[in-house]
């Protein structure tokens, strides 16, 4: 089995590791750089919850193919707290109780990153389109989107 | 996991590795990576990293648009503005960030839905190997002989009234395709001149639908007109049967949504 050194910046720091021919982004940044943040759901891009940023657009990590992110900046939900202080994200998804069993989070919460980054004053209906590739099998949705609007709509203490 | 992967610096230098050896080509990998990781696809993958993949080129009327350019790049191009709908329509956001023009040509059923409009703008693929462009119904009738594509041209419709498109799935917005329609239906005096009408997931690939354009061709589009295409709308296709719809239901409802599209391009 060939083995590859790829160097990119993982939530801003240099990170250098090797993978093997054919791994996905996604079992490369657990198993070989242990961020477990990305969750594997799936393994085939319908659930969403492996999403990370490559270069600041929302990816499916299960499907990247890790040797592609070379030289690339990847983010994920592992990077959003700034020490002990919480991302506003991470705030309001813990006031409007939009985890439950938290697997969908992290994928959640990099969609909505990426969406308001892009565009930090969303409507409703861009949320949720931003969050349609991302599958929660336990909140009904309503109290992400009401999350994501309150972080947009500036109502989180952060 | 049995597969090894070569990255080429230029198109030409993979399209030469690809040659007739059953490698596989790796584009945005939405379709090849979930087979790798489903030891479905084994073997040699081929890959490049050519920035002329990823180039949107505006000469006259035609829009050269790289193989590799995604669906999100499409979305967020101006000079684009008639395909955004049809872009859009693919996967969710992640999705279309990853999913390239390329790979849209080749994905199975039931999608193809990018396919489906460049289909009936009459757009061509250009072989990496060189050589002159085929139309998309020559690549798209056996797209096991494709070989490597470089890039698309499509022809810009002068009038972007005279293109229209829709997408039926279950679950909205991203879904895939129960099937999708693009008309292109340019009009002289009010007549329609050189009808282009493609379904997707109505065939095993994108197809047009000679029967409607037979009955679109020289006529206005007027009411009885859309009553008549909508009749002949399954004639000729082979809608296969999946988890999404039967090929019984797809034969059904195809009228139906071919004259929804026209009434709104009336
Ligand atoms: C969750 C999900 C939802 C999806 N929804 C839709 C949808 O709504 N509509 C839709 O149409 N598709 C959909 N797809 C399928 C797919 O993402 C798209 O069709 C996409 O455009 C395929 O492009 P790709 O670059 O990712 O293909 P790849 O996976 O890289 O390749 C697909 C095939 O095309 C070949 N190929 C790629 N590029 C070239 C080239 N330049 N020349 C020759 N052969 C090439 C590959 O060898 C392979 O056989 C979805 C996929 C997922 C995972
Ligand atoms: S694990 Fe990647 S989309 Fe489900
Ligand atoms: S909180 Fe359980 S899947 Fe979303």
């Amino acid at each position: 089995m060939t083995m590859k050194p790829v160097t990119f910046t993982l939530n801003g720091a240099t990170k250098a590791a090797f993978t093997t021919d054919g791994q996905n982004l996604l079992d490369f940044l657990r198993r070989g750089v242990g961020d477990l943040s990305p969750k594997y759901g799936c393994g085939q891009g319908t659930c969403g919850s492996c999403t990370v940023l490559v270069d600041g657009a929302p990816q499916l990590a299960c499907l990247v193919l890790a040797e592609t992110v070379e030289g690339k900046r990847v983010e994920t939900a592992a990077g959003l707290a700034a020490g002990a202080r919480l991302h506003p994200l991470q705030e309001a998804f813990m006031d409007r109780f939009a985890a439950q069993c938290g697997y969908c989070t992290p994928g959640m919460l990099m969609a909505a990153k990426a969406l308001l980054e892009r565009n930090p004053r969303p409507t409703r209906d861009e949320v949720i389109e931003a969050i349609g590739g991302n599958i929660c099998r336990c909140t009904g949705y309503e109290p992400i989107i009401a999350a994501i609007l309150d972080v947009s709509q500036g109502r989180v203490r952060a | 996991m049995a597969v090894t992967v070569e990255t080429h610096a230029t198109l030409i230098d993979a399209a030469r590795a690809l040659g007739s050896s059953g490698a596989t080509y790796l584009g945005g990998g939405t379709v090849v990576m979930r087979g790798i990781n489903a030891g479905e696809v084994q073997g040699r993958i081929v890959r490049s990293a050519d920035p002329a993949l990823r180039q949107v080129g505006l000469s006259g009327d035609t829009i050269r648009i790289g193989a590799g350019v995604t669906m999100a790049q499409i979305a967020a191009h101006r000079e684009l503005a008639f395909l955004h709908p049809v872009a859009r329509a693919v996967g969710g956001p992640q999705v279309r960030e990853m999913a390239t023009v390329g790979g849209n040509l080749f994905a199975p059923h039931p999608y193809g839905d990018f396919a489906v409009a460049l289909l009936a703008l009459g757009a061509r693929a250009v072989p990496a190997t060189g050589g002159g462009a085929l139309p998309l119904e020559d690549l798209l009738r056996d797209r096991r002989r494709g070989g490597l594509v470089a890039a698309v041209e499509v022809p810009r419709p002068r009038d972007p009234r005279a293109f229209g498109w829709l997408k039926v799935s279950r679950v909205k917005p991203k879904g895939v395709s129960v099937l999708s329609i693009a008309a292109c239906l340019p009009r002289e005096t009010g007549r329609i001149r050189g009808a282009r009408v493609a379904f997707g997931a109505m065939g095993p690939s994108p197809m047009r639908s000679a029967a409607v354009e037979r009955v679109l061709e020289g006529q206005s589009l007027d009411a009885a007109t859309i009553a008549r295409a909508a009749q002949v709308a399954a004639e000729g296709l082979e809608p296969p049967t999946d988890s999404i719809a039967s090929s019984w239901y797809r034969r059904e409802v195809a009228g139906v949504h071919l004259r929804r599209l026209l009434e709104g391009m009336a």
